[in-house]
């Protein structure tokens, strides 16, 4: 009887794995349709394209060696389909006693394939991060060079010091000192941020963005109905991205735990919204779209950090806040001259930011101490690491395409086609 | 004859179509156009960004008429466009050699 339950209980917390990492890998749709519909017409098919590729280049490079460096094991994900037995029978029994191990309401038991299809979507939207801000300008090759990089390395490293339970190059754990990332505010989000930070610094603005006196100008975007899909797209991975970070769903307090991190999840994402929205009338005089779509996006990552702890208007203060903040980041971002199409570094980064320093003010086992470590532990390495592969990458084949190209839309450049071939250019 | 030509605020087009057949105008040419005036355009904000709107959208509507009926339609277009506000457009009045309807070959007022 027992082992039956344990059989149950392991078929539910995979197949809930299972699950939420499909959520999550359709969050690279919202990426997509986000950053189609915040970048110009003539540059869709390539953003497209990145998209697309650069989901591909997470998963084989995650598969090759990323899994392996962030949780161990082997490369190529070998002896994952038995979990390290020799056997479909020995399995079972290792399952079971497992289980046995853990009790019913213990830790969760669940299949390692899942576990590898779970964090490789993750991996995936720290990438899909990278892609919208440098949009509009850069080779397309040369991005994805930089994907091998962030996917197979930069992010797995980072990812082994924090939910691998690594030490930080031998010389300290971030585990150890108390650095607390339910969901990855810091680990997937900040992280996709600093290695877009130091892209942008790189490659420089886009061309007519900012004026000789400083003068900062405005770019619209050419389809906002797809920057909204992609936003409500991304709402609805989230469930899966927080969601099924709690890790388990076969116990009473584990499925009650996961009802409270949809809660809280999806109202910090309308707290964000709002806050995001009134501040932008406020500010301009009048309701902007793009920053109501990065206000709640900004709800959603502020609360990645810890979404199973605050109370549910605790979590909606949370997310306005980041709602708030990403307006105001935007704005320094522009005056800075830091070219940012789709917001994505104010969205991921400092959002991601607020949310890791957040987690204290309502979970007591984390330390604004710890998180300020663990944020500037993968701050650093992620955005020093990814300035050298940038550099690299401009030395050996450039990353910038010539102006005239990124007049004429690296649609064609890039690509050669364009998205909407039946339209003239505007 | 006269040829009418009027640059107006796009939603005042059909007031003015009302306004002008209840004089007897039989027909009119409508065109979208983009241009400025005093204004020189506006400016909007995208993400706190501004970005000025040089063309404004505009349409132009072009009518032939008998001589006898000028300052009937002009009274028309100006009430029947007006807002009162700044970028209402301008009514140009030219005089008209000649038409032709091409289906049966009548000319002058008798065409228009």
């Amino acid at each position: 009887m027992q082992d039956q339950i344990f059989h149950l209980q392991y078929a539910m917390d995979t197949f809930y794995f299972l699950v939420c990492g499909a959520l999550v890998m359709w969050m690279a749709a919202g990426f997509a349709m986000l950053e189609a519909g915040l970048v110009r017409s003539k540059n869709t098919t390539e953003i497209l394209t990145k998209n697309v590729a650069l989901y591909a280049i997470s998963c084989i490079m995650y598969l090759v060696c990323g899994y392996a460096i962030m949780y161990g094991g082997d490369i190529f994900l070998s002896g994952i389909g038995l979990d390290g037995a020799t056997d479909a029978d020995a399995l079972v029994s290792k399952v079971l006693t497992e289980s046995a191990e853990a009790g019913f309401d213990g830790g969760s038991v669940y299949s390692n394939a899942s576990d590898f299809f779970f964090q490789v979507v993750f991996v995936a939207t720290a990438m899909s991060i990278v892609s919208g801000a440098v949009a509009e300008r850069m080779k397309l090759w040369a991005f994805l060079l930089f994907a091998v990089v962030m996917t197979g390395l930069i992010y797995p490293l980072e990812g082994s010091w924090t939910w691998g339970g690594a030490d930080v190059f031998g010389m300290f754990n971030l585990g150890e000192i108390g650095f607390s990332d339910f969901a990855g505010s810091g680990i997937v989000h900040m992280a996709g941020a600093a290695a877009a930070l130091a892209g942008v610094l790189v490659l420089g603005a886009r061309k007519g963005k900012y004026g000789p006196n400083g003068e900062v100008r405005a770019i619209p975007g050419a389809n906002l109905p797809l920057a909204t899909l992609g936003t409500f797209i991304l709402w609805m991975g989230w469930f899966g991205f927080n969601g099924g970070s709690v890790l388990k769903l076969g116990d009473i307090a584990s499925s009650n735990a996961v009802a409270v991190v949809f809660l809280n999840t999806n109202t910090a994402a309308a707290g964000g919204a709002i806050a995001a929205m009134i501040l932008a009338r406020i500010l301009f005089g009048k309701a902007d779209l793009t920053m109501l779509l990065n206000g709640a996006l900004a709800g959603l990552v502020a609360i990645t950090a810890g979404p199973d702890t605050p109370t549910a208007l605790g979590a909606t203060l949370i997310g306005a806040v980041g709602g708030l903040i990403v307006v105001l980041s935007i704005l320094t971002l522009d005056k800075l001259k830091i070219d940012d199409p789709v917001g994505a570094i104010s969205v991921h980064g400092t959002a991601g930011i607020w949310g890791l320093l957040a987690v204290p003010l309502t979970n007591d086992g984390a330390t604004f101490y710890a998180q300020i470590i663990g944020a500037l532990t993968i701050f650093v390495w992620v955005f020093f690491a990814s300035l050298v592969t940038w550099l690299v990458i401009k030395a050996v084949i450039g990353v910038r395409v010539t102006e005239e190209e990124e007049y004429e839309g690296v649609d064609m450049s890039e690509c050669g086609m364009e998205a909407y071939p039946e339209f003239s250019k505007s | 004859m006269k040829l009418i030509t009027a640059i107006i605020k796009p939603f005042k087009l059909d007031d003015v179509r009302e306004a002008l057949s209840e004089i007897g105008v039989q027909g009119i040419t409508v065109t979208e156009v983009k241009g400025f005036g005093r204004q020189k355009g506006h400016t909007e904000l995208y993400r706190g960004a501004e970005y000025v709107v040089d063309f404004l959208p505009k349409v132009k509507i072009e009518l032939a008429i008998a001589e006898a009926m000028t300052d009937q339609v002009v009274e028309a277009i100006s009430t029947s466009a007006n807002t009162g506000k700044i970028g209402d457009g301008k009514i140009f009045i030219v005089n008209l050699e000649q038409a032709v309807r091409i289906r049966t070959g009548e000319t002058g007022e008798d065409a228009v």
